[in-house]
């Protein structure tokens, strides 16, 4: 597939419309999501479309001012500055005119909201850059009218419209003709090598707000009135609460009030340290329910599943079990990984106020409608009374895909009748996950005349497995005879989205099996990868995701950028390329020994994400991914132990921090076609650059994460 | 309930708070300012850095009843606009991601350069090892106050 063929393509009078405001300006209101969501169908009524259909402004002031009002949920990805900088390009005005405002979301007007997967940009290019682009068209016909020239003739460049005289008018200076003219159907998009805002370096559009210290996450939020309420909760998967004694918290200072839901005891307190302590001296006692699991039980689970022969068959080419038996070589080896919370830096919050008449919900969110519809279906409201307002996220990480803290805020404002912020501590936040799933997978490779001739993968995770377009990622198309196999255990403790979702894992799994399988072959690792991506170039095979040629660039670009094969003495390189979320990244792991030990020195990035919008932006995605994804491979570890977490803080829970990071040197492939997203697809390769390089430097191959644990370790020990 | 007089960002404030309320909460709930943040509450993310003293150190374990006669500096009271080289240095690399923990950084940062103004690269990475970046901007933060601190000679 070739994302340069867009498929998104959209008639934009389906989400354009515009207005004069009474201050003189013009607004232009767009239907974001419905622009850049694929499968929504366009209203049909066109004509009796009203601004509530709307989710996304741009105002343009009569001193030509810009006001971009952003829907989009902004969690550190930085499509708050970037998505922006595609309307502004077209629209031709300077970076410095602009203002992006968060738009308020209102879940009454704006009903199709997504968000996540790295997907914003790519989604929405077209609809961006049409946008812009026909707000320009306006202006210039509204010159070209008040001049009484042909607008063919007029120009428009940084805010100014020229005719073929040289007259000049500002943008504000004809918005309030332009709001009145019809929106033109097509309209000339910029040539990308006369951009002048795209591929420039814009600054965070929340800088100042940040380093100053001003109210913009959920934990900000205040409003009158408001109690502070921290909830216990069962303390293990598989207990319930069997009853609890709150004289104590009654007798804290600034406790106002202890309200039992379901499982769950909430205390209501004046302020958050009181609401904190009031939790405290609650004294409950809690009956099992259900299993209380362990991390030893999952591992013998997860490891019979792999020795059993109930799976689901995800994809199969060929005859993996006749290449195997006719091989002369067959490579086995099992991968494993623990839990993970996401530990955003805010932990979970969120500010409910449940009247009779309205429910006002604000807080960080990243999928505000469905949650709205699920408090909604919760308190058997109608969704049209909720009022969703979103605040900057402290990360996301697929944490705050899921609105439980949504509901909790609900229910408990509901119950109390005042307006409540749920708070979590961060024992909360660790304790009341939605994890990463431990998985293990089974990889074998058959060889044969010194050819891979088939591969077999399977995974063993709890509750969930990968996603369906996973199988069809490298090596898929690659390999003559090629199986994907899952199967889970079903688990009370819950799991769901955490950072590139199982690719997390998987790249590491797999691209050390094929740092193994080129050892085994004699061969180089990247010329490897190089040769088997050949038998994939131009597939007419629909499901294949990644494309053989950009990847074999990023891999060429990033053996180049790293010196590959010419490390310095005593350097030890690793090497790892993996495509997820639509964008192509290779990575060059540098690690050098210290007393023995092995220290992650640099790692190399070529990445392929198409156009680059904001440079600055995309090469600290690729950076945080990168470091992210060595953090958790060397130190991320959640284990359960009758039920509970074994860690629920940062003094038992460890995340990587400046003294252990690496520098991370980016580089971008430079093709000009259309962009894809980068919040996740820096993160998968990283854990196999370095257990590879590890493997180089030591001689010991990482088959487990956390890699901390392992290292040290002999591979005899670990194989056997 | 107790109250407590408190020199904070040069003004002298009185607030109502239990003996062991630690000054994050106060200075978030009592007093309204919000950039000092909650991470952990046990004093290993340094989210909640402040300055005591012209000392670094973590809110949210420090109570205020501790605190009077001291000097307290948050990120609000840095610099009346954002201006301090550390922020600055902050705005021109375009450090933040997600931004929650950058407060606590450049507070961190902040008192590291007061003491030691020109810090080589691995005095910068032990200095501000105590402060979690979940996002890990770490590359940025350990450029920006290198620059910070170019920015002071």
């Amino acid at each position: 597939m070739d994302t340069q063929n867009n498929p998104f393509a959209f008639s934009r009078r389906n989400f354009l419309r515009t207005t004069a405001l009474a201050s003189g300006g013009m607004l232009i209101g767009f239907n974001l999501f419905t622009a850049c969501k694929p499968e929504v169908t366009p209203p049909v009524d066109i004509a009796n479309l009203n601004f509530n259909d709307f989710n996304a402004f741009i105002k343009i002031a009569d001193n030509g001012m810009v006001t971009i009002f952003s829907p989009n949920p902004e969690i550190g990805q930085g499509v708050k500055t970037s998505m922006p900088m595609i309307i502004a390009e077209e629209l031709d005005v300077p970076w410095e005119h602009v203002h992006v405002a968060q738009g308020i979301l209102d879940t009454r007007n704006y009903t199709r909201q997504v968000a996540g997967g790295s997907q914003s940009i790519r989604f929405g290019w077209d609809a961006l850059r049409q946008t812009g682009a026909t707000a320009r068209q306006m202006l210039v016909n509204a010159a070209a009218a008040k001049w009484g020239v042909d607008a063919g003739s007029c120009k428009a460049s940084q805010g100014v419209i020229t005719n073929s005289n040289g007259e000049t008018l500002g943008y504000g200076d004809v918005v309030k003709e332009a709001a009145s003219l019809d929106v033109p159907e097509d309209v000339a998009l910029k040539d990308p090598k006369d951009y002048t805002i795209i591929g420039t370096n814009a600054v965070n559009v929340d800088i100042d707000k940040i380093i100053t210290g001003k109210p913009l996450f959920g934990l900000d939020h205040k409003a009158e009135g408001m109690q502070t309420a921290v909830v216990l909760r069962p303390p293990a998967f598989g207990k319930k609460l069997e009853s609890y004694d709150d004289t104590e918290t009654r007798s804290v200072s600034g406790v106002t009030d202890v309200i039992r839901f379901g499982d769950k005891v909430a205390v209501l307190a004046s302020n958050t340290w009181a609401a904190l302590k009031g939790k405290k001296a609650l004294k409950a006692q809690w009956t099992a329910d259900g299993n209380l699991e362990n991390t030893e039980d999952h591992d013998k689970i997860l490891a019979d599943i792999l020795d059993g022969n109930k799976f689901d068959v995800r994809r199969e080419d060929g005859n993996v079990k006749n290449a195997f038996a006719q091989a002369d070589k067959v490579l086995e080896r099992t991968y494993e990984s623990p839990f993970l919370p996401h530990n955003c830096m805010e932990p979970m919050n969120f500010y409910a106020d449940v009247k009779p008449d309205k429910i006002h919900l604000v807080g960080p969110i990243q999928t505000p409608a469905g949650t709205a519809g699920r408090v909604a279906e919760l308190l058997e409201r109608k969704e049209e009374e909720i009022l969703l307002e979103m605040t900057r996220m402290g990360g996301g990480f697929g944490r705050r895909l899921y609105g439980d803290f949504v509901m909790e805020a609900a229910e408990i404002s509901n119950l109390a009748k005042k307006p409540v912020k749920v708070v979590y501590s961060r024992e909360d936040d660790m304790a009341a996950g939605i994890y990463r799933p431990a998985i293990k997978y089974r990889m074998a490779a058959s060889i044969k005349d010194g050819k891979i001739t088939g591969y077999h993968l399977k995974e063993a995770a709890i509750n969930s497995n990968m996603y369906g377009l996973i199988p069809n990622f490298f090596p898929a198309g690659c390999i003559e005879n090629y199986k994907v196999e899952t199967a889970n255990y079903k688990s009370n403790i819950t799991i769901g989205a955490w950072r590139a979702p199982y690719t997390n894992f998987l790249a590491f799994a797999e691209q050390s099996f094929f740092d193994e399988l080129a050892e085994e072959l004699q061969q180089d690792a990247v010329q490897l990868r190089i040769d088997l991506l050949q038998n994939v170039k131009g597939t007419t095979d629909e499901r294949i995701q990644y494309s053989g040629q950009r990847m074999e660039d990023v891999i060429k670009l990033a053996a180049e950028k790293a010196g590959w094969g010419k490390a310095p003495e005593g350097v030890y390189q690793g090497f790892s390329a993996y495509y997820s979320h639509n964008t192509h990244v290779a990575e060059v792991a540098d690690v050098v020994l210290k007393d023995g030990n092995p220290i992650v020195q640099k790692v190399t990035v070529a990445v392929d994400c198409g156009i680059v919008v904001n440079p600055t932006g995309a090469i600290n995605q690729i950076e945080g991914g990168v470091l992210d994804g060595i953090g958790h491979a060397m130190y991320g570890d959640l284990s359960f132990k009758e039920g509970e977490p074994t860690a629920t803080n940062f003094d038992r829970y460890r995340l990587i921090r400046m003294n252990e990071t690496p520098k991370v040197d980016t580089y971008f492939v430079e093709n000009g076609l259309s962009p894809t997203g980068l919040g996740e697809p820096g993160l998968p390769p990283a854990g196999g650059a370095v257990a590879n390089a590890i493997k180089a430097a030591t001689g010991q191959r990482i088959f487990k994460q956390p890699f901390v644990n392992e290292i040290g370790k002999s591979n005899t020990e670990v194989l056997t | 309930m107790p109250s407590y007089s408190l020199q904070v960002n040069g003004n002298s404030i009185t607030v109502n708070a239990d003996a062991d309320t630690p000054l994050l909460w106060v200075l978030r709930d009592e007093l309204n300012m919000v950039g000092t943040k909650y991470g952990c509450g046990i004093g290993q993310c340094g989210a909640c850095t402040v300055h005591v003293d012209g000392t670094a150190t973590r809110s949210c374990l420090l109570q205020v009843s501790s605190l009077e006669g001291t000097k307290i500096t948050t990120i609000e009271g840095l610099s009346e606009d954002g201006s301090h080289p550390v922020q600055e240095a902050w705005k021109e690399l375009d450090v933040p991601q997600c931004g929650y923990c950058q407060s606590g950084q450049i507070m961190t940062a902040s008192a590291f350069l007061e003491q030691n103004p020109n810090p080589n690269e691995t005095q910068i990475r032990e200095a501000m090892t105590g402060n979690i970046c979940r996002c890990a901007s770490y590359n940025r933060i350990e450029k920006a106050v290198a620059l910070a601190a170019q920015k002071n000679s």
